[in-house]
């Protein structure tokens, strides 16, 4: 006993320079997987080096393509914090264990939306933005056509619309899945897929891609674009004949989330990132980068260019039920049945 | 001989007792290692982990290297000796991959060991250089051995090739695609499910046929198979009739004919589908024409199949007429001069000479326009509409909103099928005909002119398409240049300051722009990954046409394997392989030059093949005869007149790897940011001047790097009489 007491002592010892010289040597680093634009992740990585003096290294990925990355990854993390992106991937990854849980002390200054994010996923993630679902029209093209214009969901169910409208495939877009959901939730489920049925009708294309649909409506392809309203007011923005549109119904909408990747190797300096990202400093920076949701810090104010959300009527989007794998396969699986099936 | 064993032996035990044996977390070439070495047990090589740092497992590697020892000493040509190299390479090979494998980042690498000999305390890391020397060594002890034993008349040097692309395909290809493609017989939860195999793989949405009685959509293999078939046809004629006209006739602008030809396979993914939208699209100049004119109403038309089959067809067919224009002036003209002394006219000799010797150029040519067609990715994305193929279909299953590898997995099972028939029905075809026209006789002739008839339909068929190229490039150089592609029209150079400014500052230039670390990046991996692809693929190639061993046929299909499944699928499986030990390498430039080599190779392969396959065996043996070596021979007869498909092997190694994406998405790191990805994130974002910008000037690159590859590597001079035709040949722009 004594014995091996005389020798662990040592090697404790020898342990523990490592591990302070292995700390000491990534004192300085953060690797984070960055899901927004380009230009968003590039100005908060500026900010947060001034801020900290912690180098990041970015990756930027779409959010499927990075759950899809640190999935793989798993057996070996490389990635410490996955900022941004729609949340249903970030609930997908705190539910099959690829994330760690966290209470940053600024949860308590955020909206109840991102706390709630945060509840949901057991503290393995946490709510960073919000996006409201919509869509958007081109003005041109809607007068040219001698159109009215749609106001509410029920709208673009008109056969006045037949193929105008645009919306991405819920199989490959989580923003579609979030529309699919959304509707299901505000119609209820039977009544919500004889919807979708009628507007398979005037759909001229499902597209890939969630933002699809309004850079198509941008570049007059389309009339009619389904997809969040932040997207729309983009090309708004950048001077597009568009126009955005809050359906009168009311709406779903997502929560832009961040989490910290299980076995990150700089976790302490995650940990900084998370509570830097949800501080008023870091989240005043979003219209700077053209992002135009609304920030989870509740003492920010949304950006002048952001859909008003007083406008907006908001359902209570159950995250939770519409997030989870069973659910989502059994709705796309009706979708594909009921919906996708029918003729146009 | 003995030489050869020495020189091995020193290299592997360099990188037993030298070199660090482990990979260095930082990079080996950062040299920061170099403070610990030898003792630390990072950098330590493999005696000192085996003697410091209690590694006995190490300990055998170190004795299968000590067996050569004894053929050095005493072995010569004696029998016993090629048993001890055979056995000493073999088990090292063996023994080292074992030990990589059983034991890893968390001790014991699989349940079954754990249980048998309890808790290690002990991990290990990838490995590094010393165990790639290692390996090296091991690969050359054993294919020595063989060739010792008479194998492939006991020619060490192709005995050693064939190993070495036999391992490396092992290791960049087999390897990371089985591990994606076993998710095939597995549920989400990695359990054993083959039931749900066939569950999957007879989907009604993959074999569909309800196109044929309805208005609903086909599955998305029909789809697949019918793309990629229309557009190998497609880029085959195109590609011939683009061959043709360079070589065979007196068309005056052939020069511009080539950049307009090669400009394609040099434009960064996405570029060409938006063009043709902004062309052709609903709002496009085409349709707002008619509109205007005749009061046409607008369509969607080039959503679905039209717009792929224009968009691939644009893309790809360089890439036949690369093929093809080798092949095409490597006919011997005596041939055809034999056929017009028969007194056969234009068309005849065309008909029954040229074109039947131009089988192996239109095989190969039609089989990676189909597999590269069904393998893209870009086009169906922007183009595709609702016309679902398999290649994005499987991106989705694995980044879509419902994750499902399996499905990913049994879709590129489905899209390898494809590729397999597609190979094999090639080889029928071509079936066991000689097509060999370059031999050491006499061969100054000349090229019969094509017959008339054939000569306006080239033409009508190629020049329109020349003109269409050259619009949709105009309109990609303007991109650029205006404030919003396809809206706002006023000049701007803002996308160029804001992707390529350079700033002095302090301490001299800054790259401030926005695209330089991705653009240098970039550059620095094509750079290097081109010469490797071009000499592994034509080496493959030699070994193909010129040897004859046992599984050849399967070494053929591994070459062909890694370019006929979908990027993604690559990528995935590349993270999934070699992102833990023994072979760790993601987040570095390396997994990136790797897998554009191993992707790209086919490409030297088919390009050396078909152009091999016309030079004489009795050239090589007339060498070898002289008492050459076969290593001799492929440098001084073989390579020269391989020039065209060296040059086609360097320029699309180097084009692939600046505009490659689908596979790169997913290896593109912090440190190594490539291009294409950075591009992709700016067309997601909607940010076309920027990508439309970027895309212009490594268009730019690209063709400068072309006009250099040719330039050092030279064109093929066959002796013939017409001075005009052998200048030219070869040229790739």
């Amino acid at each position: 006993m004594k014995q091996s007491i005389r020798f662990s002592a040592p090697l404790a010892a020898v342990i523990v320079m490592f591990a302070a010289a292995a700390s000491a040597q990534t004192a300085g680093k953060l690797t984070l997987y960055c899901s927004p634009q380009i230009e968003w992740c590039q100005l908060v990585i500026k900010e947060f080096q001034k801020a900290t003096g912690i180098k990041v290294a970015m990756t930027r990925k779409s959010s499927g393509e990075t759950f899809a990355q640190i999935n793989a990854e798993r057996k070996n993390p490389k990635g410490d914090v996955w900022w941004g992106g729609t949340g249903d991937p970030h609930l997908q990854a705190a539910e099959e264990g690829l994330t760690v849980m966290y209470k940053s002390p600024m949860l308590g200054k955020l909206h109840p939306w991102a706390q709630n994010q945060a509840k949901t996923s057991g503290y393995k993630t946490v709510g960073i933005y919000m996006g409201a679902l919509g869509f958007g029209y081109n003005t041109k093209l809607l007068a040219k056509k001698g159109l009215p214009a749609p106001k509410c969901w029920k709208d673009l169910t008109k056969p006045i619309y037949k193929g105008e409208v645009q919306i991405a495939s819920p199989h490959s877009s989580g923003t579609s899945y979030t529309t699919l959901a959304t509707i299901v939730q505000l119609f209820g489920e039977d009544e919500g897929f004889k919807f979708l049925q009628a507007l398979h009708k005037n759909i001229n294309q499902y597209t890939k891609s969630g933002s699809a649909p309004i850079k198509a409506a941008a570049r007059g392809e389309t009339t009619i674009g389904i997809t969040f309203l932040h997207d729309v007011v983009t090309q708004v923005i950048k001077g597009m004949p568009i126009k955005a549109v809050a359906p009168c119904e009311g709406t779903g909408f997502e929560i832009g989330s961040m989490s910290i990747i299980k076995g990150a190797r700089n976790l302490a300096n995650a940990k900084k990132w998370v509570d830097w990202a949800l501080s008023p400093g870091a989240q005043k920076l979003m219209p700077k980068a053209r992002a135009y949701q609304v920030p989870s810090n509740a003492s920010v104010a949304p950006p002048p260019e952001a859909p008003k959300m007083a406008d907006i009527k908001l359902i209570n989007y159950n995250f939770k039920k519409y997030g989870s794998s069973a659910e989502r396969k059994r709705l796309l699986k009706r979708w594909d049945k009921e919906v996708k099936a029918l003729p146009r | 001989m003995n030489k050869t064993v020495a020189l091995w032996l020193a290299v592997g035990w360099a990188g037993y007792a030298v070199l660090p044996w482990y990979a260095i977390d930082d990079g080996f070439f950062g040299f920061a290692w170099f403070g610990g070495f030898p003792a630390s047990i990072d950098s330590a090589p493999a005696t000192l982990q085996v003697m410091d740092h209690g590694r006995a497992w190490l300990l055998p590697i170190g004795l299968a290297l000590v067996a050569p020892l004894a053929v050095l000493w005493r072995g010569g040509d004696k029998p016993w000796a090629a048993t001890v190299l055979m056995t000493a390479g073999g088990f090292g090979l063996a023994y080292t991959l074992a030990q990589g494998f059983a034991i890893g980042l968390g001790g014991w690498g699989f349940g079954f060991i754990e249980s048998a000999f309890g808790e290690l305390s002990d991990r290990q890391f990838g490995m590094g250089y010393g165990a790639v020397l290692v390996f090296g060594a091991f690969l050359f002890f054993l294919t020595q051995g063989m060739a010792k034993r008479g194998a492939i008349n006991g020619d060490v040097f192709v005995v050693g090739s064939i190993g070495l692309v036999i391992a490396l395909i092992a290791a960049f290809i087999l390897f990371p695609v089985a591990s994606i493609l076993i998710s095939a017989v597995q549920d989400n939860d990695e359990n054993f499910a083959p039931a749900l195999f066939f569950i999957k793989l007879l989907s009604r949405d993959i074999w569909g046929l309800d196109c044929l009685t309805s208005r609903l959509t086909c599955g998305i293999a029909w789809n697949s198979l019918l793309m990629a078939t229309l557009v190998g046809a497609g880029t085959t004629m195109l590609g011939l009739a683009f061959a043709l006209i360079a070589t065979r006739t007196g068309f005056r602008a052939k020069k511009i004919l080539r950049v307009l030809t090669v400009l394609p396979i040099v434009t960064p993914p996405f570029v060409i589908g938006l063009a043709v939208i902004l062309l052709f699209g609903r709002s496009g100049v085409v349709n707002t024409f008619l509109e205007w004119a005749f009061d046409i109403e607008p369509t969607r038309w080039i959503y679905g199949l039209p717009g792929i089959w224009l968009a691939q067809m644009l893309a790809f067919t360089p890439i036949a007429f690369l093929v093809l224009i080798g092949v095409v002036e490597g006919i011997s003209p005596s041939m055809e001069e034999a056929g017009l002394t028969l007194r056969a006219d234009n068309w005849r000799v065309f008909t029954t000479v040229s074109l039947p010797l131009m089988r192996p150029g239109l095989a190969n040519a039609f089989l990676l326009g189909f597999i590269e067609s069904l393998a893209d990715f870009g086009n169906p994305l922007v183009l595709g509409g609702e016309y679902d193929v398999l290649s994005t279909s499987i991106f989705f299953a694995i980044v879509g909103a419902l994750v499902d590898q399996g499905r990913a997995a049994v879709l590129a099972f489905v899209l390898l099928a494809f590729t397999l028939s597609a190979f094999y029905a090639q080889r029928r075809w071509l079936g066991r005909k000689s097509y060999a026209t370059i031999t050491g006789k006499g061969d100054a002739g000349l090229h019969v002119r094509l017959p008339r008839r054939l000569t306006w339909t080239i033409y009508a068929a190629a020049l329109p398409w020349a003109a269409l190229t050259a619009v949709i490039y105009c309109m990609i150089m303007f991109g650029g240049f205006v404030e919003t592609w396809g809206f706002d029209h006023s000049f701007t150079l803002r996308h160029y300051i804001e992707a390529f400014s350079i700033e002095t500052g302090r301490y001299g230039l800054v790259w401030s722009g926005a695209a330089w670390n991705s653009f240098w990046t970039t550059l620095e991996i094509a750079a290097i990954s081109a010469p490797l692809t071009a000499g592994i693929g034509l080496l493959a190639a030699y070994i193909l046409v010129r040897q004859r061993f046992v599984g050849k046929d399967a070494f053929e299909f591994g070459t062909m394997l890694s370019f006929a499944i979908p990027g993604t699928v690559i990528g995935i499986g590349y993270i999934l392989a070699f992102n833990v030990p023994p072979i760790e390498i993601t987040g570095t430039g390396i997994i990136l030059v790797i897998c554009f080599v191993f992707r790209n190779m086919p490409v030297g392969v088919r390009a050396g093949i078909a152009a091999m396959s016309q030079i004489d065996k009795s050239l090589d043996e007339a060498s070898l005869t002289l008492g050459a070596t076969s290593f001799t021979t492929l440098r001084k007869v073989v390579m020269p007149l391989l020039r065209p498909a060296i040059v086609a092997a360097l320029v699309f190694g180097f084009v692939r790897a600046m505009t490659a994406i689908s596979a790169v998405i997913f290896l593109v790191s912090a440190n190594y940011d490539m291009a294409t990805s950075y591009i992709l994130g700016r067309v997601e974002n909607a940010d076309y001047g920027l990508a439309i910008s970027y895309s212009s000037v490594l268009i730019v690159v690209m063709l400068a790097a072309i006009i250099l590859i040719q330039r050092v590597v030279g064109t093929r001079r066959l002796s013939r009489r017409d001075g005009q035709q052998f200048g030219l040949e070869g040229s790739a722009a």
